[in-house]
């Protein structure tokens, strides 16, 4: 079965064959000479599921900076055709960012935590309040909303953050290694869960990872890169039908993608 | 799975992941409504005061020390009521430039610090001398701040404001500057105003440190206080805890003298206390200094 042909009708948002970001060209120098990351040239198509796979230092995460808007790119651009900025009068930014940490205001509980950037957009309290509210139900912390970040666990703070990215509503969700500090257990349940937030709600996600078994379990695409300079080194497609569940996990299929794509990342860091 | 939207996902309590692996905070038993582990705390340092106080009382009384040079404790305490009009008035004296003077450092000292963020011209221009106002002994600028002001009072507040401003700046600044930087970065993406950006994010993340300031400034304030009645005293012109001492110590009053000093050490301790207790309120939720953790 091939999920983007399936799944076309649903993410009607973007015009079909445009993507909903164009990286072109972009490299990124800081200041004392580090070429981060050098000639990228990368489309993501609107409902995606893409993956950024390398080893560290190779501009995976600056990269996600810079089409977050967090830095700007030396030479090259970030076009978003579909203009998601400003759209219909809407005055959200079209995008989720989820960090590495949960990167939790300590001093808010779960709910005022996920209201934030409804808040910053001058949405009603009550408003903003109801729809957190929703989010946190549907991240599975339903009975936390007052919880502060410090009295629940790492997992459950993640999911926080995700609600939080994903309150506004966003066309696009950037995770940068966001489950990278969690245990194996906690990460493939929320690697699932993940899985079916975005199979059930139809955004885009561009998830950085350093890990081979989570970049082929989560995504359809996998954006292999190398480092010094970070460059895009294969563009591969995983071609394993969703929804994907432990089962998978298990099977011939996965080990198969695996060994593919970590042969793949090998030569690419040898490169 | 069916494209069923908002279908919430099972909750992380059926699968005992991440649920169970909630921290742990201690639950404390707690007898006449203050925590068991708090009440050594309480009683030791109490003991210790007894058996000093037991031993003055009987050294003063066996080796028949006048008055004049050391009063038992008991005859300070009886001091402290039949005087107590007096010093009383004296209290709310100088309680009253105390408070006043701490309010216009947390104003000034809190105004000065969000300027400071804004502006890192306005903060480079300003900080030395605020560092020099800090640096200068109080006791040598109050004799000049008395002569060039004329109201007493108004110059005694000046005095105790300049000793106890700086701690709560400099602790403010450092504050409002520790914002976790990711949260920075997330306040950016969704185009956070500055003031939005101070109001949700700098000013909570400044909190704790304004608060450690605070409880600095509240005892420098007293002493401010203090110290600029003592210069202002030997011009004969207060009527604070510090011009009743001098006074007494003039008259050879040293019961009366003891007891004002037990007054101005109280207030210290209320002082504490108090700045202490609104830290703990504000923070017991969630700042790491008011936790206690099992696990």
């Amino acid at each position: 079965m091939n999920i983007a042909l399936a799944r076309t009708n649903a993410v009607a948002a973007a015009p079909a064959g445009r993507p909903l970001v164009s990286v072109r060209n972009v490299s990124k120098q800081f200041a004392n000479g580090t070429l981060a990351i050098h000639g990228v040239n990368l489309d993501v198509m609107a409902g995606e599921f893409i993956s950024l796979l390398g080893p560290s230092g190779c501009g995976k995460s600056t990269l996600l900076r810079i089409i977050a808007g967090l830095n700007s790119p030396s030479a090259g651009e970030i076009d978003w055709p579909t203009s998601t900025y400003g759209a219909e009068g809407e005055p959200l930014p079209d995008l989720g960012f989820v960090f590495q940490d949960p990167t939790l205001m300590p001093w808010s509980n779960a709910i005022k935590n996920v209201m934030l950037p409804l808040r910053l957009a001058h949405v009603a309290r009550s408003e903003a309040e109801a729809r957190a509210a929703e989010m946190l139900a549907l991240v599975g912390l339903k009975g936390f909303e007052t919880s502060y970040p410090r009295e629940l666990s790492g997992g459950m703070r993640m999911r926080v953050s995700i609600a939080r990215a994903l309150v506004t509503r966003p066309k696009i969700l950037l995770m940068d290694e966001p489950f990278a500090a969690l245990d194996e257990i906690t990460r493939h349940k929320l690697n699932d869960d993940l899985l079916s937030l975005w199979w059930q709600n139809r955004f885009t996600v561009m998830f950085v990872t350093h890990s081979v078994f989570e970049s082929v379990y989560l995504s359809q695409r996998i954006i292999v890169m190398a480092a010094r300079p970070g460059r895009v080194m294969a563009d591969l497609s995983v071609d394993a039908t969703y929804p994907r569940d432990e089962l998978f996990r298990t099977s011939s299929e996965y080990a198969h993608l695996c060994r593919v794509t970590s042969e793949t990342l090998k030569k690419a860091i040898a490169a | 799975m069916t494209a069923e939207a908002h279908a919430p996902l099972s909750t992380p309590s059926q699968d005992g992941t991440d649920f169970d692996a909630r921290p742990v905070f201690t639950q404390e038993r707690r007898i006449l409504g203050i925590a068991a582990s708090t009440w050594p705390g309480i009683i030791a340092p109490l003991v210790v005061g007894i058996i000093a106080l037991g031993g003055w009382e009987l050294t003063v009384r066996l080796r028949e020390v006048p008055a004049y040079i050391l009063p038992g404790p008991l005859l300070i305490v009886k001091t402290l009521f039949e005087d107590w009009t007096t010093l009383a008035q004296a209290l709310v004296v100088t309680l009253r430039i105390t408070f006043a003077a701490l309010i216009a450092a947390v104003v000034v000292g809190v105004s000065l610090a969000i300027i400071f963020t804004q502006s890192k011209w306005v903060e480079k221009s300003l900080l030395p001398y605020a560092i020099i106002l800090q640096v200068t002994p109080v006791v040598s600028i109050a004799p000049l701040i008395i002569i060039w002001v004329g109201d007493i009072n108004f110059s005694l507040l000046i005095c105790a404001w300049i000793v106890a401003f700086f701690p709560i700046l400099s602790n403010t600044i450092v504050g409002l500057n520790s914002a976790d930087h990711n949260l920075i970065n997330l306040f950016q993406l969704y185009r956070a105003s500055r003031w939005q950006t101070m109001w949700f994010l700098r000013m909570p993340a400044a909190l704790p440190f304004f608060l450690a300031g605070l409880k600095i400034s509240g005892g420098l304030a007293l002493i401010g206080a203090v110290v600029a009645e003592f210069v202002a005293g030997t011009g004969g012109s207060a009527s604070g805890l510090a011009y009743r001492i001098l006074e007494s110590g003039y008259r050879l009053q040293i019961p009366r003298m003891f007891a004002a000093l037990l007054l101005v050490s109280l207030t210290g301790i209320a002082i504490f206390f108090v700045t202490s207790t609104i830290s703990h309120l504000l923070l017991r939720r969630w700042h790491e200094s008011a936790i206690k953790r099992e696990s």
